[in-house]
């Protein structure tokens, strides 16, 4: 009741808009803004939300209970946080770059919002924008976040800060690397630049791209993590030894819209990662009930919430993994990337490429059929999915043999086998000083 | 000219001097208020020096204007983690001193507290050093064990840090009715639950590659420098105090000493581990054994020991911790002197830091287990 309560509205407002306005103006300016007023609001809310979960989630693994005493449950914790954090003192450092000091937070939040313009959360209107290089805007816009951290680190003329901000620049440039070269392999199928379109080429299949591409979702979860500078790779603000690396010195809200940035990020990223490997909004069976018996907002919504709980898994293992690993060293994070992630990713294309050309190769070879169109992506029959999917699970253990052999020597490479155990020895008794019966003569002890 | 003025400046720009970052004495991972001046090339450090005294409060001295069952609450203020150790230093030195014949039901009682005290201390410093590598969760589990200690000695002393533990010549009542149930009732859940934090890093791949290898020290020099406890153990020196001269009822625990090899942080971290499994079976042993009878001696009504000099030890949980003590016949020591474990454990510190990284300074002064108020007294 409550979805068609809300249903109907939505053609209402359009006829009532097209009696006030031209067509043209109803669909380019004033849809576009209640859409992204939506998402803006949304988004906030579940910046504010996201820390209340991760607070609980992190209590339930700590033997905790978390926040309890601002409402039930301690639901209102993140509005009385947002509330002290606005009044609190916006503090500026005397020998601070004060201009860049005050910009770089904003830098940071817009970064990371505008990029909400072009997530698919849904079919049809639940989609801001449909730019046709999507993958790359998202990739484009993002990596400015980087100039935000860089920017706070120098300007707030700390040396904590400032080593935050190195750390993170070189992290965040060398994960997007591999970041980049990850995604090329689900491009091959999707055959587009689109989100909407990957979204489309993967409903086309009905198949998840995950499938095709195991390796790729792993490079791009990891490096996701690593750019959105989260534990186990949160060395930018790592407090145990920057205190808090490039946010030392700020405080109040200012604070709070890097924090704002950095949960928003971490949505921006898991969305992409749905859309590109998680099949976005497309989930079996939707479309049979509800936009074929013409239920469209039906349809719209459903998806939605279907792409907002793939989005909510994705980031329940953020938070499941900051909350269980140790953190990485610096020089180990380079590692990583250049070491492990980089060649995977490069592998990845190669093997991608070779599969998309045997997929071609052996349509039409021996009356064998693979290809069923390449309208909306790469649509294969079930013989050319049976390939393609042994293939990409093939690709994990070529993948994991290459990388053993590049990095065979390196001094991380098996560190299980390098555990020791310690000796237990049972040492012999030397003369007590104390002589337990209680009755002994301590009177030689005596000087 | 001009070209060559614009080369030298380019010059300058690039050079690249080495930066000085003041660690502490308000930093997250310093332990209290270490301040740690580190000089660095890039993360790499090339140079450390260590600022104390930020916390000291003249306990030695103090010392020198009380009677000497006045002394023994400032003792718990040294190594507040480990506070029940700290105070049966001082007791034993003074008992020893006077050669009072403590009851052996209080050296039994002296043994299973001091050890619960060494398992709360590693508790501890497994929560901290775990959180200073970046695994925030083992710090709270930690503490949910070292809660269950810190009620015992709630209930047996009155307090839960500063327990002011013992009296001169035994002990300020007999352990408590249910005493022996919650000591058993806590050694039984300690062994899975240690289990379960090894599970969580021994063998994590993050944790080895930030442990292994990580401020080498061999035993020669760990012996040079002064290391005790797990520290030395570390290293592979065999030395331990409850062994080489027991005191309280260490004489009749059967136990073993954990040996690392290598003197590396992931060494040392093993064997406070293993440390821990051996503490409660000495608890276990001494709670079987527990013998019935007084838990005081016959203790003179003005504590005067005789004119002379004393040099006792034991075995803390950070290490030696001992008591010279200088006697001149009245009711006030003439001079106190406590051999400090943590103070000469950070002495190594720079010897194991330099050629590090920043997050090694970290990691290295958390396997140190240091604690600022027995370093700066």
């Amino acid at each position: 009741m409550a979805i068609l309560a809300f249903l109907a509205p939505i053609n209402f407002i359009d006829s009532l808009l097209l009696k006030f306005f031209s067509e043209q103006t109803v669909n380019y300016v004033i849809w576009p803004f209640i859409q992204i007023g939506a998402v803006v609001t949304i988004t906030a809310g579940w910046v504010a939300y996201a820390t209340y979960l991760e607070r609980k989630i992190s209590a339930f693994m700590q033997a905790r209970l978390g926040p309890m005493r601002v409402g039930p449950w301690g639901l209102l914790q993140p509005i009385a946080d947002g509330l002290k954090l606005l009044v609190k003192e916006d503090f500026i450092p005397e020998n601070a770059d004060r201009w860049i000091f005050f910009t770089a937070p904003y830098i940071a939040v817009v970064a990371a919002f505008v990029v909400m313009a072009v997530v698919p959360f849904g079919p049809d209107w639940a989609v801001i924008t449909d730019v046709n290089i999507g993958i790359l805007f998202v990739l484009a816009v993002s990596s400015v976040g980087v100039l935000a951290t860089i920017l706070a680190g120098w300007s707030s003329n700390s040396k904590y800060a400032l080593l935050g901000a190195l750390r993170s620049s070189a992290q965040m440039v060398s994960y997007e690397v591999s970041m980049g070269l990850s995604i090329i392999g689900a491009l091959m199928f999707a055959r587009t630049l689109s989100l909407s379109g990957m979204v489309g080429a993967q409903q086309s299949d009905a198949i998840w791209f995950l499938f095709y591409q195991p390796i790729g979702f792993v490079i791009f979860v990891i490096s996701g993590i690593a750019e959105n500078n989260r534990a186990p790779f949160d060395l930018p603000e790592a407090e145990s030894e920057l205190v808090a690396g490039f946010h030392t010195e700020y405080s109040g809200f200012r604070w709070s819209l890097f924090f704002m940035a950095e949960y928003s990020a971490m949505v921006v990223v898991t969305a992409v990662a749905t859309t590109l490997y998680l099949g976005g909004w497309y989930f079996p069976f939707v479309f049979r009930f509800t936009e074929a018996r013409g239920f469209h907002n039906l349809y719209v919504v459903v998806s939605l919430i279907v792409f907002l709980a793939k989005i909510g898994l994705l980031l329940y293992l953020y938070f499941w993994l900051r909350w269980t690993l140790p953190r990485f060293r610096y020089d180990q994070l380079m590692d990583i990337g250049w070491k492990w992630l980089l060649p995977a990713s490069l592998i990845n294309i190669v093997v991608s490429a070779i599969v998309v050309f045997v997929l071609q190769a052996l349509d039409g070879w021996h009356g064998m059929h693979t290809i069923d169109s390449i309208a909306r992506g790469l649509n294969l029959t079930a013989s050319g999915k049976a390939i393609a999917i042994f293939f990409g699970f093939g690709n994990l253990f070529l993948t994991a043999g290459i990388l053993s052999l590049i990095n065979w020597r390196s001094r991380d490479f098996n560190l299980k086998k390098q555990r020791r155990k310690i000796r237990l020895v049972d040492l012999p008794k030397g003369r007590p000083a104390v002589v337990p019966t209680g009755s002994a003569d301590v009177s030689e002890a005596r000087p | 000219m001009h070209q060559v003025e614009i080369a030298t400046t380019q010059q300058s720009v690039l050079d690249a001097p080495e930066m000085t970052l003041n660690m502490g004495p308000q930093h997250p991972s310093t332990h209290g208020v270490l301040r740690v001046v580190l000089k660095l090339d890039g993360e790499t450090v090339i140079d450390l020096d260590c600022d104390i005294g930020y916390l000291h409060r003249g306990m030695e001295k103090i010392a020198e204007n009380r009677m000497y069952p006045m002394i023994a609450p400032y003792w718990d203020r040294l190594d507040y983690i480990a506070a029940v150790s700290n105070g049966l230093v001082w007791v034993e030195t003074v008992e020893q001193m006077m050669g009072l014949d403590v009851p052996r039901r209080a050296h039994y009682l002296r043994t299973i507290l001091t050890e619960l005290n060494r398992i709360a201390s590693h508790l501890l410093w497994l929560g901290t050093h775990a959180l200073d590598i970046g695994a925030i969760t083992i710090l709270l589990w930690a503490f949910r064990e070292r809660e269950e200690i810190l009620k015992i000695f709630e209930r047996q002393f009155g307090a839960r840090l500063t327990c002011h533990a013992w009296r001169i010549g035994g002990m300020p009542n007999d352990a408590y009715d249910d005493f022996e149930s919650d000591v058993r009732r806590f050694i039984g859940n300690i062994g899975s639950r240690l289990d379960e934090y090894e599970t969580v890093l021994s063998e994590n791949r993050i944790w080895l590659s930030r442990t292994v290898g990580i401020g080498v020290i061999s035993g020669e020099d760990a012996v040079a420098i002064g290391l005790s406890g797990p520290a030395l153990r570390g290293s592979g020196v065999a030395w331990d105090i409850r062994k080489s001269r027991p005191y309280a009822a260490y004489a009749d625990m059967d136990f073993e000493v954990p040996l690392g090899e290598n003197g590396d942080t992931y060494d040392r971290y093993l064997v406070r581990m293993e440390e821990m499994r051996q503490s409660r079976r000495i608890v276990q042993q001494a709670i079987d054994n527990l013998p019935d009878g007084p838990v005081n001696a016959k203790v003179p009504k003005l504590i005067k020991p005789p004119v002379g000099d004393y040099y006792h030890s034991i075995e803390g949980p950070k290490g030696e911790i001992g008591c010279y003590l200088v006697s001149d016949g009245t009711q006030q020591p003439w001079r106190v002197r406590v051999r400090p474990p943590c103070f000469m454990n950070l002495q190594a510190l720079k010897r194991l830091c330099i050629g590090h990284l920043v997050a090694d300074v970290v990691a290295i002064i958390g396997t140190l287990d240091i604690v600022l108020g027995e370093i700066d007294r």
